[in-house]
């Protein structure tokens, strides 16, 4: 009575028939990123070494280091983050915790996924209308990264608002039924349990933000400085825009050494990654309810 | 007067365009402990938490008549929300600690209120005396640092009771508080609410019968919408004065 039946063996091979579907699928996802790190690490790890890292380019761009777009990239970043992380939670938690619910939240919020869908070259047009020009920043770190920060704020009032909505309903009703206000709702119960959320939509916006080429080059990044930026309205290389120009904008450069750039770019995108999971972890090993 | 604790006049209250409330006239007395009964969708849970005005958080919900507490009625424009919550306590059916410790859990409304103000050993003795209220003072005296989401269902249940006992309220709203546990519990946490009767005005709503007559003094029976008998529980239960709540009890629907 427990023997397979015709019906049993064929829904089994096509159960067994789909399985196979997905995981190809899943291997055709990591197949092209295992052969990026492999090609790159094969190509350009010959290069990497303590000067390539900590000098400047020498011989028009075709020798030496890349330390002034290393520590440019930094300086792009973290103005970025110093910008639109405190600009974007503070959004995210208005439009979760305080905007009633209507039609022009709903618009809103709306605008706001449009916003992330806006290609980064428009972006940086407007960078350079707002910012570069009707501000009168220049080509700056201020102006490039306020185009940074505009156009990764989606991400992290996305992100920020998904972690405020998984804060169960049940601890904000407590926290008001006891006579607390939102405010002392939000600081002691629902941040709190909302911060490794948070910090993934940070995450994603490192990312992005290291990466991007089209947003900075009108508005701060420039091809060649041998100048350590000193400040938000100085010009910097940045290691994006240096991929680039290496890649195709100058002659007579050795093959490697678009390789090498590429594979510090991917290197820095990984290491605040990983460090960001981690403490995302172990923030989330704390949270149980 | 001064023995009535909440007194609702001609309280009517719509969702949208649905009448949830017809008229309710109670007079809920000072110190003892009240039960709602009636079948799901007569109104006793929304007349409970039309006490503490949470019912108005739904931006559709429009309300006539007045409910006085204390003899002020708490829909006064004039009357402040923060001080009907920290007068008014509610319990929820599912215990809802904070994901906090249990330290933490219980001082938190004293610290909302008190404006963090008060020293150590002041915030030690009402933590120990609102957790001897609630009998889990000695269960939880040793790890009071833990988080309160570890602890039993009905230890949570008696954690959110006694969350609420530090600001002084003088009704506690109970909406089936027990209806999350198991019989032991249920058992363990009636008794408490039995004990703290005569300090606060006990408002409960329950689905079991046997819990409204063991554990209530005076019993309100409800059916869509209107206050079909208020009477006390022995009463009701032996001399039911209308056929409706005669049927009820009995179990002839609901």
């Amino acid at each position: 009575m427990f023997e397979a039946t015709a019906l049993n063996a064929r829904n089994a091979r096509i159960q067994t028939l789909f399985r196979l579907l997905f995981g190809l699928m899943t291997g055709l996802l990591i197949l092209p990123v295992l052969i990026i790190l492999t090609t790159l690490i094969h190509e350009g790890g010959s290069v990497i070494s303590y000067d390539f890292l900590f000098t400047s380019p020498t011989d028009g761009m075709t020798a030496g280091g890349i330390f002034p777009a290393l520590i440019g990239t930094i300086w792009l970043v973290a103005v970025a983050l110093i910008i639109s992380v405190p600009l974007g939670v503070a959004a995210a938690i208005y439009l979760s915790e305080y905007a009633p619910e209507n039609w022009l939240t709903r618009a809103i919020n709306l605008a706001i996924i449009n916003l992330a869908g806006v290609p980064s070259i428009v972006h940086a047009l407007f960078g350079v209308g707002a910012f570069v020009l009707f501000l009168n920043f220049g080509t700056s770190i201020l102006a490039a990264s306020l185009t940074l920060a505009v156009m990764t704020l989606p991400v992290v009032i996305v992100a920020t608002r998904e972690s405020l909505q998984a804060v169960p309903l049940a601890f904000r009703e407590a926290c008001w039924n006891m006579g607390a206000t939102r405010w002392q709702t939000i600081r002691r119960v629902v941040l709190p349990n909302a911060v490794s959320g948070i910090l993934t939509g940070v995450i994603l916006e490192v990312s992005r933000t290291t990466g991007e080429t089209a947003p900075i080059m009108f508005t701060g990044a420039v091809f060649f400085t041998p100048f350590l930026p000193q400040g938000v309205f100085d010009q910097t290389m940045a290691m994006s825009l240096h991929l680039f120009v290496v890649s195709t904008q100058v002659p007579g450069v050795p093959e490697q050494l678009p390789y090498g750039v590429a594979l510090v770019l991917i290197g820095m995108v990984l290491t605040m990654n990983s460090l960001s999971i981690a403490f995302r972890m172990h923030l989330r090993g704390r949270k149980k309810w | 007067m001064s023995d009535i604790a909440i007194q609702t006049s001609k309280l009517s209250l719509w969702y949208g365009d649905f009448q949830a409330l017809f008229d309710v006239d109670l007079d809920i007395k000072q110190g003892i402990i009240t039960s709602l009964i009636g079948p799901s969708g007569c109104g006793k849970s929304t007349l409970l938490r039309s006490v503490n005005r949470i019912n108005e958080r739904l931006g559709y919900v429009r309300i006539e008549g007045s409910v006085e507490v204390l003899g002020q009625n708490i829909y006064d424009p004039a009357v402040e929300l923060i001080q009907v919550r920290k007068q008014i306590g509610m319990v929820f059916q599912r215990p809802n600690p904070l994901p906090l410790s249990i330290r933490d859990n219980v001082l938190f409304g004293h610290r909302l209120h008190s404006g963090e103000r008060g020293s150590k050993a002041t915030q030690e003795e009402i933590l120990e005396a609102a957790l001897r209220q609630v009998l889990l003072w000695d269960k939880v005296k040793d790890r009071l640092d833990s988080r309160a989401t570890e602890l039993s269902l009905e230890e949570q249940q008696k954690l959110c009771i006694a969350r609420l006992l530090p600001v002084k309220p003088t009704v506690l709203l109970m909406d089936e508080p027990c209806s999350a546990l198991d019989p032991t519990g249920t058992e363990a946490v009636e008794e408490l609410i039995w004990q703290l009767r005569g300090q606060y005005t006990i408002l409960i709503v329950t689905h079991n019968m046997a819990q409204a007559r063991r554990a209530s003094e005076e019993c309100i029976f409800m059916l869509l919408g209107k206050v079909i008998e208020h009477t006390p529980t022995d009463e009701m239960f032996v001399t039911p004065v209308h056929k409706e709540t005669a049927d009820y009890i009995e179990g002839r629907y609901g």
